[in-house]
């Protein structure tokens, strides 16, 4: 990670602390100094203790004690402290770290809601959710564990610096150069392993993607008999794995002994240098003892530092990592137009609370009036434009008009852009030209969120969520009744094998449906967008897995539902668009035919090549 | 467990049992340098003797070397042996999985498979690595201390004995109280990241449905039970500090008032106090280090567990012993068969019901039924993906379950409804089907299979890469190279399953053409949503409900199937009027 960018990250960290747990922290902070000088003055005592009160006593004639037990009295009070000081800074560490986390994941997944469609097309879904999972796991070990202990070795490691210098300048030297030289190692054996741990993650990665590609083939693996292959290919990689992890950890592993061990040929050299002073009467006898006492009380939070460092920088990369998610622009929404409940009065129409089944689209005026509009559901699309990438256009000056009630179907080739247009319309996307209005309103007036709930959507991808098949019906009507449930169940003819679940509508769905079939799938989502009842339908192969028979009743049913109200079709099974009043043929983003059935027929030009089986649609 | 993780070591035994011992080593070099220490300042510096210092100075030299080097070595050695337990257990798992049936693999569901062989393993490994370094560095470093305590002053080391035992008690009770709190963290974990995952799944769904507010609530919850909760775990851990510190400090004072006792009475030197006391830290250390360990253990425990389920689980569907390994030919029997599945709680939830049916070789057969009427079930049961629950299926006259299961499903090949292609190039997938094919064979296979003409169309033919998943070749293009693949295996029995639902009829024609001419004598069995796809077999099989409906040739069945000519009605009536 860039230097820069790692100051920038402690930075924003600290300021998720600073922001609501300063007086914790600010306690945290003094509870961490005290306990660490405790620590070093518990090094200290011994020396005095013998200095001051054994020796003395041993050569007095009359042994009194007192002055000793007082002494203990008030260290096992300095020491309780520490104690106390401890507990606290643990204890109030919990509260910040785990609030910060608290916080840093609602954001993320608050934030993250808010992204656009096209951050989801960019990102692999593993990569978002390791950014949950691993990254902020790094960050809580970073800090509720290495923040204090590095902090708290600091401390130590200042009050003994101090107090050596104060000891004996020389021989501060000789443990600076020894300090040094621990960095200069440190550095050295940490930059490996951080090296290594960084192709071990590369490599879970690999190993990862294998094992999830061939989870996903397992059946064809099965049928083709290639078990064998892949326990190869899956050897080659694990034993890559196997090394890089092996390396990471072995670098790891060796910088304590290293550390621990500099620090004891420091103490020699100290012991043989101060040694010679005391000879020559430079330094007393006990400031030597005391100053190896120092030597070791720097050396050993030197050494637990350096354990920290590790962990301390995959954190920090994670952090960065989840600044990004939270830094990432959100959808634009620059819209004011609402879409309210509405009644007619006199010819004029009048918002109203409850659901009447007529809609409104409100119109706020710069001039403070309100106007109204009643939502038809006429869609118009005049000469659109658009790409995913800027450089590459998917969909070429596409014009059609929608009318109230129509149903209107899209065909074409994968990649032809069916899709495309349907999350034009919804805003998914975002276009480069043209325009495209709703009842008249250009759709970037009006704002996302109502825009999108005056469209329903089926798509082919069904999306289920952990939980009863109830609520996943209800996730079309937050507040439906159980009635309406199963009336949009049977709407969507899902009621017979919900029925036949061990728990019916209470079966609880696990892992988007594990058990169901993709049929079956496919018409709980009907089932959902039945009961959300939506003034506009947009169907995009909602019914590919659905047998025939089956299909044509529950179109049946969506037919007289969304009767008089404007439904967007998208279907490689012709037969499950015949009967719509406008047709639209796209081939490469553009539109090369339109008409209803019946007029495409007679045209004998593309579609008729795909109705009659000629020309192949997929 | 244990002993059965162990198995697992294999050639990582030696690194593993090493280790230790140059763990050991290096303790006894790091309670040794203390013992240096405390000499070079007890004798030499009091004496002023630089001699001895020098003398010293050098032994502790030799052994700070000797201790570097059993450190590097034990840290060398329990990266070696950690790293390779883990690998060696991934490989035991994969290998496993490979031989797994899909109905063990149902049993666990992919996912779960692949979290025990990623998360679990590592959590494992860490584990392991913690128990050859530290599980065996805690205790040796306790005792040596002890045992120089002891040497000091048998009576001073009473205090340390029983605050060894006090804390350690008070450490074992902290690290079982946070335990099932911890195992409660890491289920709301495991839901937490459950709703993110789902969401970004789903993100389509909920933007449609404008639910994010809904979402942020729902992860609001859990979010908020998961700092509750982790909270509370944490908090029993927060003990572990400050408990460790007030008996070290405890110890301090008591050693402090009895050794002072002592000297003055003259049964002790001032030297052997300050050694008292270094050791006192070191023996309260070793002990802070093993209730870190014992958490660890405990929380990775759950993990082996999880391991050990996939290793030890039994494939359903095994050799028998002498098995046949040659398929004659490819006449298929049914014989009143019927078929649960596993996981089906109600076991007269039949899938397929007394199902009596005989092919001949060289036969073509059509299935047609709705959603849910077990047509791939059905045809799973040939090439033995599932076992029946009653009577038996038959390839060649012999039961399915005599034969070699490889050279059963190498004389069935099989094209799925979930057509699956792998990242690689299209010759690469093509091989799957028979590895050692030349070139010459994968064109003719896909010429058969209509794919031929496609491919060539790519720059870069047959060596065209594609994504995992095939997902940069169009619906009906990787359905054409999937039957390709399976024509590979050149097979006695060719099943498809739903797999021309993309191609458009006329080249579906075209493929069925390829099938009579240069197939004869394999027997084909094509499942298909689209009734032109098998209005020519020789056969057509409707099924409903997991049980035969009729069976006959497209003649029979419309004068005599309802389901059959309902079918018919809603495909053909269309196009017959307009073509």
């Amino acid at each position: 990670m860039h230097k820069k960018n790692k100051s920038k990250t402690i930075k924003r960290l600290l300021s998720y602390v600073a922001k609501e747990y300063k007086f914790q922290f600010i306690i945290v902070f003094i509870s961490i100094i005290i306990s660490a000088l405790v620590g070093v003055v518990g090094v200290q005592f011994i020396k005095v203790l013998i200095d001051e009160y054994i020796t003395p006593l041993i050569t007095s004639q009359v042994k009194d004690f007192t002055p000793l037990l007082n002494t203990l009295k008030i260290m096992a009070l300095v020491y309780l402290v520490g104690v106390v000081c401890t507990y606290l800074y643990n204890r109030l560490m919990i509260n910040i770290s785990q609030g910060v986390l608290n916080k840093i994941r609602k954001e993320m997944f608050e934030h993250m809601e808010e992204l656009p469609i096209s951050y989801f097309d960019s990102k692999g879904h593993g990569e978002i959710m390791s950014t949950y999972t691993n990254d902020v796991d790094t960050l809580r070990q970073m800090l509720s564990q290495s923040i204090p202990q590095v902090f708290s070795c600091v401390v130590s490691m200042v009050a003994v610096a101090i107090a050596m210098l104060s000891t004996n300048v020389y021989l501060t030297l000789v443990v600076a150069a020894m300090v040094i030289l621990m960095i200069f190692v440190s550095k050295y054996l940490g930059t490996n392993s951080s090296k290594f741990f960084v192709k071990q993650q590369e490599d879970i990665g690999e190993l990862n993607g294998y094992i999830e590609e061939m989870m996903e083939g397992q059946r064809v693996v099965k049928v083709f008999n290639h078990e064998e292959e892949n326990k190869n290919s899956f050897d080659k990689l694990n034993e890559e794995l196997c090394d890089s992890v092996t390396n990471a950890n072995t670098y790891a592993n060796v910088l304590m002994p290293c550390i621990m061990n500099i620090g004891n040929v420091g103490y020699v050299l100290v012991a043989v240098i101060g040694g010679i002073l005391s000879v020559n009467g430079i330094l007393t006898i006990g400031a030597i003892a005391a100053f190896l006492q120092y030597v070791k009380a720097f050396t050993n939070p030197l050494g637990q530092v350096s354990q920290q460092m590790n962990s301390i920088v995959m954190a920090l990369a994670g952090a960065q990592r989840i600044f990004e998610l939270i830094d990432e622009p959100i959808e634009k929404d620059e819209g004011y137009v609402t879409l309210v409940n509405a009644k007619e009065e006199n010819g004029k129409i009048v918002e109203v609370k409850e659901r009447t089944g007529m809609w409104a689209w409100k119109h706020a005026h710069r001039n403070g009036t309100l106007s109204y509009v009643k939502l038809r559901g006429n869609v118009e699309f005049e000469n659109v434009t658009f790409g995913y990438k800027p450089n590459k256009m998917v969909l070429h000056d596409i014009s059609l008009n929608a009318k109230e009630g129509e149903k209107v179907s899209f065909v074409g080739a994968t990649g032809a852009g069916k899709t495309t247009i349907t999350n034009l319309i919804n805003r998914f996307y975002d276009i480069n030209e043209g325009k495209i209005r709703y009842d008249g309103i250009n759709v970037e007036k009006i704002k996302k969120d109502d825009l999108r709930r005056s469209l329903g959507m089926v798509l082919q991808d069904t999306s289920l969520f952990t939980g009863t098949i109830k609520d996943n019906i209800r996730y079309g009507k937050l507040d439906a009744t159980d009635e309406e449930v199963v009336e949009a169940a049977k709407l969507a003819n899902a009621n017979y094998f919900i029925e036949d679940l061990p728990q019916g509508y209470d079966t609880v769905i696990r892992g988007g449906g594990e058990g169901l079939s993709q049929g079956q799938r496919q018409l709980l989502s009907i089932a959902r967008a039945a009961l959300n009842n939506p003034p506009v339908l947009i169907l995009d192969e909602a019914t590919s897995s659905i047998d025939t028979r089956t299909e044509k009743i529950v179109q049946e049913g969506m037919d007289k539902l969304m009767k008089g109200r404007t439904v967007f079709v998208i279907a490689h099974r012709l037969s499950t668009i015949r009967n719509s009043d406008l047709i639209m043929v796209l081939d490469h983003g553009r539109i090369i035919e339109r008409g209803n059935h019946d007029e495409l027929i007679k045209e004998h030009k593309t579609y008729y090549g795909l109705y009659t089986g000629a020309i192949e649609m997929d | 467990m244990v002993k059965k993780l162990a198995s697992y070591l294999k050639e990582y035994k030696k690194s593993a049992l090493i280790t230790p011992i140059f763990v050991v080593l290096e303790v006894i070099m790091e309670v040794l340098i203390p013992f240096l220490m405390a000499k070079i300042i007890d004798v030499g510096i009091n004496n002023g003797d630089v001699h001895y210092i020098v003398k010293i100075g050098t032994f502790l030299i030799i052994s700070a070397i000797l201790s570097l080097a059993f450190g590097m070595l034990s840290g060398k050695f329990a990266a070696k042996a950690s790293a390779g337990f883990s690998k060696n257990l991934r490989k035991e798992m994969f290998h496993k999985i490979q031989d797994y049936s899909f109905e063990n693999i149902n049993k666990f569901s992919t996912s779960s498979l692949i979290t025990r062989m990623t998360t679990d393993v590592t959590n494992v490994q860490m584990a392991f690595q913690m128990i050859i370094r530290i599980l065996v560095r805690g205790p040796v470093m306790m005792l040596f201390a002890l045992l120089m305590v002891l040497s000091i002053s048998p009576k001073l080391s009473l205090v340390y004995i029983v605050a060894i035992i006090l804390l350690g008690i008070v450490l074992v009770y902290i690290a079982l109280k946070a335990h099932p709190n911890f195992e409660k963290v890491f289920k709301k974990y495991d839901h937490l990241n459950r709703v993110v995952q789902e969401n970004v799944q789903a993100i389509r769904v909920v933007k449609a449905y404008v639910r994010e507010d809904y979402e942020k609530n729902k992860f609001k919850k859990v979010n908020d039970e998961v700092y509750s909760l982790f909270k509370k775990a944490e908090k029993i851990v927060a003990f572990n500090s400050p408990a460790m510190q007030i008996t070290i400090y405890t110890c301090i004072v008591l050693i402090s008032w009895i050794g002072s006792n002592l000297i003055v009475g003259g049964s002790m030197q001032t030297g052997q106090l300050s050694s008292m006391i270094t050791y006192a830290w070191q023996i309260l250390a070793s002990l802070m280090m093993l209730s870190m360990v014992f958490v660890m253990v405990i929380m990775a425990s759950s993990s082996a567990e999880r391991i050990l389920e996939v290793i030890e689980e039994e494939p359903k569907i095994k050799n028998k012993k002498n098995c046949i390994k040659n398929v004659k030919n490819g006449d298929i029997e049914f014989r009143h068969v019927d078929f649960v599945y596993s996981d089906e709680k109600d076991p007269n939830k039949f899938a397929l019901k007394d199902i009596n049916l005989k092919i001949k070789s060289g036969e073509t057969i059509g299935v047609i039924g709705s959603t849910g009427s077990s047509k791939s079930t059905f045809v799973q049961l040939i090439p033995r993906l599932y076992d029946t629950t009653h009577g038996e299926v038959l390839v060649g006259g012999k039961n399915v379950k005599d034969y070699d299961i490889k050279s059963l499903r190498d004389a069935v090949s099989m094209v799925l409804q979930k057509n699956v292609l792998f990242k690689g190039t299209i010759a690469e997938n093509l091989r799957w089907g028979n590895k050692e094919a030349s070139f010459e064979e994968l064109e003719n296979a896909c010429k058969l299979a209509q794919a031929d003409g496609f491919i060539k169309e790519f720059p870069e033919q047959y060596d065209t890469m594609l994504d995992q998943g095939g997902t940069n070749v169009s619906g009906g293009q990787k359905q054409r190279i999937c039957i390709a693949r399976a024509l590979l295996k050149k097979p006695k029995i060719l099943i498809l399953d739903d797999s021309t639902s993309a191609v458009d009829t006329k080249t579906d024609a075209l493929i069925r053409k390829a099938f009579r001419e240069d197939l004869p004598e394999t027997t084909k069995i094509i499942i298909a949503q689209r009734i032109s796809s098998v209005i020519d077999a020789d056969r057509i099989i409707v099924l409903h409900n997991g049980k035969i409906d009729g069976i006959g040739t497209n003649e029979e069945l419309l004068k005599t199937n309802k389901i059959y000519q309902e079918v018919y009605e809603s495909q053909m009536k269309g196009v017959e009027e307009n073509a």
